[in-house]
């Protein structure tokens, strides 16, 4: 009887993507809690990283996977989010509070989005990868052109905000833990992921993300449906450069500078291997791939160490593992980590669906 | 009037090296359909097989030669062994691939000839030459640059247009299907396609190199401005992708000399954006409609 009541609680639950995202997202918050409690201040630093890289590889996985358009110009998006947090957190006595902050990031972001988005809206294939290439190799020439405003080559130190009040009390009084800088910025990080994959996820569930896999499947029919193409493409464009804003902005804090060294072409081309190591249009598949990021170049350069390399050769070894994933990605397993293994799945669950000349399948 | 001519020479030189490197985009455009993002560490890493071997005190025309033929064979064996699986899957599987390798050539340059810069050796003079009391910035090696480029684009001229190789080619890039129902083998001109297009992208990167600093991320922004060239030119036609590395060698030359070198990067940027917005076929299309 209760196992019935319980199990329809649960079914009741799940009936909406809201609901279930949002159910997602606090089981989120209370693994976060639990993991940033448990781990030494080195790890909580290295979350910290891990939660800004996941916002922008979740923002760049759903404009690629979702809608198709493929952009190498997130790093230069994250670039605007950190130098538009930067400003405000450099030399300032009184600081304004960080939800502020954040949200200034994601908006400056969104307006240089907008105004990229409504040109890639036009492109395809090559050219948008062409165009937003150019965004990621001219950005760091902007910030030492304004190196008046903007620092040039050294950029702008960011000041840490100090955790408020009521946040330490509330961790307090969760976990009888003190919040240390390192840990509140994790926490920072992790809370703007939750929120961010939240919306993203029903996002992904709503109309708007219903029109972006028509308008990615088949553009004739996407606007025979009265689908405005354009506005879709711009829109998808427009979230996107949101999450790498909020991830910029975080990012500024974590690293506690902005500079035109800390948004190299590889950044923008690290994001994209994390979400075609995760599957395009996957979030489960960014925090994967965000992961990926985070904690492998230590790991490698460990390894190259202690194969005998020097410490600078050692760490290019992270770059390589990068190109090669990208690489090997895309000719064994196209639909990335998390897609294989969902295909994979549903083929075991329903052989009805499987290939109907199963020889074909074979010799593939 | 002094600087408006060396800003203008300084950019004709440059716009014929990016008029070579938008080439090499262009051929294997034509063949494959597919923009070789990887094109600039392909032709990186030749430029250090030349310098490997200039370093080691043989000829600075061994090293060229030698870095020619590495990129004909680093390009075929790219062609053959990666790109072969991805040819006629959707766009973004190769733009990622390629992408891929420009990372993966990246890495392997750092760790075998270390990230810092070295000098590259040039073998003509990188002085002006001097008229009348005025020294005109167009300097040995600017002259070797124009001749040595405009030598390349004849030899691909006469391939193309008068051998039955280069007929066979054209083929190849224009119907796959019919041109291997008389006989030609497709996969085999791919691969030459590709292999003669990395002979063109070491040759823009040994020019960009002479006299100048070499690293892994040396080419990093040529290949923006080749793919932007390019598509000046309108992405297909090997005459366009000249016209078009002129044009932008010289614009950007201009932004470089009066109003900051940070901005050239932008401004190609802008170029890009404004010739798709305009014409997306390229500057010298006909009224013909392609989606980009």
């Amino acid at each position: 009887m209760s196992r019935v009541a319980f199990g329809s609680l649960i079914g009741h639950l799940r009936r909406t993507p809201l609901r279930r995202n949002l159910i997602g997202g606090l089981i989120g918050l209370v693994v976060v809690i639990l993991v940033l409690e448990s781990v030494s201040p080195f790890r909580q630093g290295q979350f910290a990283t891990m939660a800004y890289l996941g916002i922008a590889v979740g923002g760049l996985t759903v404009l690629t996977g979702l809608n198709g358009q493929l952009s190498l110009g997130h790093g230069a998006l994250m670039a605007v989010g950190a130098y538009t947090a930067a400003l405000m957190l450099h030399d300032v006595d009184k600081p304004l509070p960080l939800p502020v902050v954040m949200l200034l990031s994601v908006l400056v972001t969104v307006v240089v989005g907008a105004v990229v988005g409504v040109a890639a809206a036009r492109l395809h294939g090559p050219y948008i990868a062409g165009a937003t290439l150019a965004l990621a190799v001219a950005m760091p020439g902007i910030a030492s052109f304004f190196g008046d405003n903007l620092g040039g080559e050294q950029g702008l130190s960011v000041s840490t905000p100090e955790a408020p009040g009521w946040f330490a009390d509330a961790v307090y009084f969760l976990t009888a833990h003190d919040v240390t800088g390192t840990k509140y910025l994790a926490y920072v990080g992790w809370i703007g992921l939750i929120i961010s994959f939240v919306l993203l996820a029903n996002l992904s569930a709503s109309r708007v993300g219903r029109t972006w896999r028509a308008v990615r499947d088949d553009e004739a029919a996407a606007e025979l449906a009265g689908i405005n193409v354009g506005r879709a493409r711009v829109k998808a464009f427009v979230v996107s450069a949101a999450c790498a804003g909020l991830a910029g902005g975080v990012m500024a804090m974590v690293v506690r500078i902005a500079a035109p060294s800390g948004f190299p072409l590889t950044l923008s081309l690290s994001l994209l291997t994390a979400v075609v190591l995760g599957g395009l249009g996957s979030l489960f598949g960014a925090l994967i791939g965000a992961a990926l990021l985070t904690f492998l170049p230590q790991a490698v350069t460990g390894l190259g160490q202690s194969l005998g390399l020097g410490d600078l050769q050692s760490a290019q070894l992270a770059p390589l593992v990068y190109g090669l994933t990208l690489v090997l990605v895309i000719l064994l397993a196209p639909a990335g980590l998390v897609g294989t293994i969902r295909n994979a799945w549903r083929r075991r669950q329903s052989p009805d669906t499987a290939p109907i000349h199963p020889q074909q399948e074979a010799m593939q | 009037m002094q600087q408006l001519l060396t800003t203008f020479l300084t950019g004709l030189t440059l716009g014929m090296v990016y008029a070579a490197f938008a080439l090499a985009l262009v051929l294997i455009w034509r063949s494959t359909r597919i923009v070789n993002f990887a094109q600039a560490p392909m032709a990186m890493i030749t430029t250090y097989v030349a310098l490997v071997i200039v370093d080691a005190g043989m000829s600075y025309w061994i090293g060229f030669a030698a870095a020619l033929l590495s990129g004909l064979v680093l390009g075929a064996v790219i062609e053959r062994v990666v790109i072969r699986p991805v040819e006629g899957k959707p766009e973004i599987n190769a733009i990622i691939l390629t992408l891929g390798l420009f990372v993966v050539i990246h890495a392997v340059a750092a760790i075998i000839f270390g990230s810092g810069f070295r000098s590259f050796p040039a073998p003509f003079g990188l002085r002006g030459f001097e008229a009348g009391g005025v020294t005109i910035a167009l300097t040995g090696f600017a002259v070797f640059t124009i001749c040595s480029v405009a030598v390349v684009m004849l030899l691909l001229v006469a391939l193309f247009q008068h051998t039955d190789i280069g007929l066979k080619m054209r083929a190849s890039a224009f119907n796959q299907e019919v041109s291997r129902m008389l006989g030609v083998k497709v996969t085999r001109m791919l691969t030459l396609g590709w292999a003669l297009a990395a002979v063109v992208g070491s040759l823009s990167g040994l020019l960009i190199a002479g006299g100048s600093l070499v690293s892994p991320s040396y080419m990093d922004s040529v290949v923006v401005y080749g793919f932007v060239a390019a598509v000046l030119g309108g992405l297909d036609s090997p005459g366009g992708a000249v016209v078009g590395g002129l044009l932008l060698g010289v614009s950007l030359s201009f932004v470089s000399g009066y109003v900051g070198s940070d901005l050239v990067a932008l401004a190609s940027l802008a170029i890009l954006i404004v010739v798709l917005l305009v014409r997306p076929a390229g500057l010298f299309s006909h009224a013909t409609a392609r989606r980009v």
